[in-house]
């Protein structure tokens, strides 16, 4: 399976995807982790995967897209964005609503 | 500390051209990462650019960035790491 087939697989196969530097319990940069905040905050279920395990994973994934950054967030097989654009729409209460009208169910806050 | 390094001038020039920027500030935001994946002393390679302009009207935030970043492209690819952008229309 080309790298490019495996990125479709993990993006359409899984609700929100998160490639990202590290791993959501030990990010590597601080871009990952401002998206990993902010998903645990939303309490959006996610699957992370780290691109440092992999040269070619972490060159696939920004040709996947045509976006030259890591971390990168997919909904629903749907590119949304890099650190930037992911805190932007949370802090104009967007992400919420976005992933609701995607379907993805997020945990209730307690 | 003043650099050597051309990358912040190159960079606001480039946007300036070609977006014709209302306002644009590059900022150089590498010493805030010093022993970070990407960071490499005494070079300019974490950078935020906080720019408005009439170009990005109606244009969604991924358009918006997307924007940015083709025209950095080569900054990209010479080392520049990290590229926070901030994009807004007039009046945003």
């Amino acid at each position: 399976m080309s790298i490019q087939d495996f990125i479709k697989n993990e993006v359409t196969g899984n609700d929100v995807v998160l490639f990202m530097k590290g791993t959501p319990q030990f990010p590597q940069c601080g871009f990952s982790g401002q998206v990993v905040q902010i998903l645990d905050y939303v309490g959006a279920p996610y699957k992370g995967i780290n691109v440092l395990d992999s040269a070619e994973l972490r060159q696939g994934i920004k040709d996947y897209a045509s976006w030259p950054t890591i971390p990168q967030l997919y909904v629903k097989g749907e590119f949304v964005g890099g650190a930037d654009i992911v805190r932007e729409m949370f802090q104009a209460g967007e992400l919420q609503s976005f992933l609701a009208e995607k379907g993805v169910k997020v945990a209730a806050k307690v | 500390m003043t650099k050597p390094d051309k990358t912040l001038d190159r960079i606001r020039d480039r946007l300036t051209a070609a977006l014709k920027p209302e306002s644009i500030e590059v900022v150089d935001e590498s010493g805030m990462h010093v022993g970070h994946a990407g960071a490499i002393p005494g070079k300019v390679t974490h950078v935020r650019v906080l720019i408005t302009a009439e170009a990005f009207q109606g244009k969604s935030r991924l358009d918006r960035h997307r924007m940015v970043n083709d025209l950095l492209n080569h900054e990209m690819s010479a080392g520049l790491h990290a590229l926070a952008i901030v994009p807004k229309a007039p009046g945003e």
